[in-house]
């Protein structure tokens, strides 16, 4: 059990009460370390989406059958059927209510069991800021170095994003991670994702944030953990001889630290 | 002249219930039309129809807006209510018979000021959500958007404390609560949620315009406000407004099916007692799935999300019933009966689709993509409005006292469910597949999006095509269709008692009813 609490009481206390993906969503401490959230995404999507159609079928089968068993025809004089007995009824009741309520139970505990693989951050990170705005995403590594649009991220290290807005509210959305978050002013929200291969995703806004919203669109960029660090050193060393941010400086206000509770 | 003046000048209940009915058919012709054109815009990557996002984000606004507040929720609480309750009890008419006209006339003012929209220079670009602080901060007339919300809320409320007294106190004698039609429930479950929840909406629209006209600073971070405020607020009134729309409709279905299944409504109580106001009391508890992605602390999306997932119980009690009153029926399919079947299928799609969303962990990959789009019109939007035009064609006869024409009605019918699939199943399909995210003026960061586009944009072409048919069958119905008769479909329910069209008063004397009498009596003797 103690590996588990790796993800939080929340995620301990659902494999406690037995749910069936527990072993599934819980990385083992022998093979892959971190849990990526987009499998985990992938995972319950699929069987979410399993549910729904098992019981759609279901009531639209009956439907069909229904109407098609009972519709009006020489020979069949149906119709003025009397109301339940008060047994019936009750049955007719209790057990759909227990039935939906299980399937809820059922839809919510793995929920929430992802949920908090989700929301927790693993301590090996890298941690970078990101102040929105209309129409761009600034994003602020810890040494100082600045971009505009364009996320650069070593593969195989978690990145947490903390975020604002110096506008309106935006969303930032990884559609290939699965995972958004909206930057609002006055607020500090939070973000991760995990970037395995190097490669190129898309960032874009999906919080209606003014005339030009459908063209925020920027970058993640996995680079190589080598590549990366070539990339940061070198950028950071200008940053250092010029003493002033190195690209596109972010303007407006600046981001109000509150006291949002921090991953 | 004398003609207008009667209709102007009205009273009752009836044409009261007529002129909600055409204030809201014209507005969901203009609210259709926006739909036309940015499915035209949507057609394609890059400009199409208009190079200016800004016009496209004002069809946006206006599609929103008034489909709500000038179509769906009038023409459910004020067409059907005023229409059918006053008949179904058997009153003469509702309580408050002059603040009942009020209400029309204010609504009708609330739609002209959202049709404003097209005539001003700055026409308001807020989405119907108009979240802060884009909304405080844009050239567009937000006050527009304000005063619209306020005066169809205000005409809501008024309906609402009409409707609770008409059918507390003015039931024919000897009928008890249990022996009410299931669409009286429904009714008064939704005006028992406008009550509690139009106020703030109210609140939060009109802070808005404080923010933005006044220089209060209600949701501006840098003095002392949050912007999250408005969101809880606004959401607070419009997910139970989501359910104001759906019980009326589910109503209007539960009674069409009865009817023409000639049978009782399957475990009524139930339906009425478990679904009614089970959704009634959860309503209020969920808002917050539509900030699932907003930052709201971690804690409330988990509760928020199995409250939302509860909402299954009430929801899935209200469909047992509507299957279970089928069985063992004398199925006839004339067309509301079409329309109530095709609206069971819309709104099991529509429904089923919504739980993912009320998982918060895969919101945050669906929210705000087209997935959530498609949803919303499944279960609201399209089975919404088949549900209204299921309860025009039901109650045609008794409002005109003439018969459409069924042929057409038919046609009409198939023609906008196909097309209504064709448009919403791809919509739900490419959300999750691209994960395209919905008010996008241009999807060129989404060029795989681009054949699903089209397919949508055929889609919307051939459901103008239906809704049109339907249209001019009633027009055409209503001005030289057949005498219908008094009771065309066999029911046994109240309204169907009296000549059609009912004259002013319903009954030359009021009805009563005996121990053994239910709106669902169709045993044999």
């Amino acid at each position: 059990m103690q590996r588990h609490c790796k993800y939080g009481a929340g995620a301990t206390a659902m494999t406690a009460s037995g749910s069936v993906l527990a072993e599934k969503y819980i990385p083992t401490l022998e093979s892959d370390k971190i849990f990526d959230p987009a499998a985990g995404w992938d995972r319950l999507w699929a069987i979410v989406l399993t549910d729904i159609t098992v019981m759609g079928v279901a009531f639209a089968l009956a439907t069909f059958y229904l109407v098609w068993k009972y519709r009006r025809r020489p020979g069949h004089e149906g119709g003025g059927v009397g109301p339940l007995t008060a047994g019936a009824a009750i049955a007719w009741t209790v057990i759909p209510t227990f039935i939906f309520l299980a399937d809820d139970f059922y839809i919510a505990a793995n929920g929430w069991q992802l949920w908090n693989a989700q929301r927790t951050v693993p301590a090996d990170r890298l941690e970078i800021r990101l102040e929105s705005g209309m129409y761009s995403w600034d994003y602020t590594y810890p040494n100082g170095v600045r971009t505009q649009n364009e996320l650069k991220v070593p593969a195989g290290k978690p990145v947490l994003l903390r975020m604002t807005s110096r506008d309106t509210i935006h969303s930032h959305y990884l559609p290939d991670f699965r995972v958004k978050e909206d930057s609002m002013p006055g607020r500090i929200t939070y973000m991760w994702f995990y970037p395995k291969k190097p490669g190129e995703h898309l960032v874009t806004c999906t919080e209606y944030c003014g005339v030009m919203h459908s063209y925020m669109a920027g970058k993640v960029i996995v680079l190589s953990p080598a590549d990366y660090n070539a990339w940061y050193e070198q950028e950071g060393a200008k940053v250092k001889s010029a003493g002033t941010p190195a690209s596109p400086s972010a303007g407006g206000a600046k981001p109000t630290e509150n006291k949002q509770k921090s991953a | 002249m004398s003609v207008i003046k009667e209709w102007v000048f009205t009273t009752d209940h009836k044409r009261v219930g007529v002129l909600y009915l055409i204030g809201s058919i014209a507005a969901f012709v203009v609210a259709g039309i926006m739909a036309l054109l940015m499915r035209a815009e949507l057609s394609a990557v890059g400009p199409t129809l208009t190079a200016n996002p800004t016009t496209y984000n004002v069809w946006l606004y206006a599609h929103g807006a008034i489909m709500i507040l000038g179509f769906q929720i009038p023409a459910l609480t004020g067409f059907a209510a005023n229409f059918a309750v006053p008949l179904m009890i058997g009153a003469k008419d509702v309580a408050f018979p002059r603040l009942n006209a009020f209400s029309v006339w204010l609504f009708y003012m609330g739609v002209i000021l959202a049709l404003l929209t097209f005539v001003i220079p700055d026409p308001p670009d807020v989405l119907w959500t108009g979240y802060p602080p884009y909304s405080t901060i844009t050239t567009g007339n937000t006050a527009l958007y304000t005063f619209t919300v306020l005066l169809i809320g205000f005409a809501s409320i008024i309906a609402g404390v009409n409707f609770l007294t008409t059918i507390a106190y003015m039931r024919a004698p000897g009928m008890g609560w249990n022996k009410l039609n299931f669409f009286i429930w429904s009714i008064l479950g939704s005006f028992v949620m406008q009550l509690i929840y139009v106020p703030v909406l109210g609140t939060a629209v009109l802070l808005i315009s404080f923010d933005k006209y006044l220089g209060t600073h209600f949701f501006d971070p840098t003095m002392g406000g949050d912007v999250l405020t408005y969101q809880n607020l606004f959401w607070f009134y419009s997910h139970p407004a989501v359910y104001v729309i759906f019980l009326p409709f589910v109503g209007i279905i539960l009674e069409v099916i009865a009817t023409f299944a000639k049978n009782r409504i399957f475990n009524y109580k139930a339906a009425v007692y478990g679904g009614v106001w089970g959704i009634v009391i959860i309503s209020g508890e969920v808002w917050i799935h539509h900030l699932y992605v907003s930052g709201m602390p971690d804690w409330l999306r988990i509760g928020q999300m199995v409250t939302t997932l509860m909402i299954s119980v009430p929801v899935g009690l209200i469909t047992i019933s509507m299957v279970g009153t089928l069985y063992k029926g004398s199925i006839t399919f004339e067309t509301p009966m079409l329309y109530a079947l095709g609206t069971v299928v819309l709104f099991l799609i529509g429904g089923l689709t919504g739980i993912p969303l009320a998982v918060t962990s895969l919101t945050v990959n669906l929210s705000e993509t087209y997935y959530v789009v498609g949803h919303f019109h499944y279960v609201m939007a399209v089975a919404g409005t088949l549900a209204i035009f299921c309860g025009v064609y039901y109650w045609f006869p008794k409002m005109t006292g003439r018969m459409y024409n069924e042929l057409w009605g038919k046609i009409g019918f198939w023609i906008t469910f196909v097309g209504a699939n064709v448009i919403f199943w791809n919509m739900m399909s490419v959300g999750v597949r691209t994960g395209l995210p919905r008010r996008y003026y241009d999807f060129a960061s989404f060029p795989e999006a681009a054949q699903d586009q089209y397919i949508m944009s055929m889609g919307a072409v051939v459901i103008a095509f239906g809704f049109a048919i339907t249209l001019i069958n009633w027009i055409v119905g209503a001005a030289r269709g057949p005498k219908a008769g008094d009771n065309p479909w066999e029911s046994k329910s109240l309204e169907w008692t009296t000549v059609s069209p009912p004259p002013h008063g319903n009954w030359p004397t009021p009805p009563k009813v005996s121990e053994d009498w239910s709106p669902y009596a169709y045993e044999k003797r």
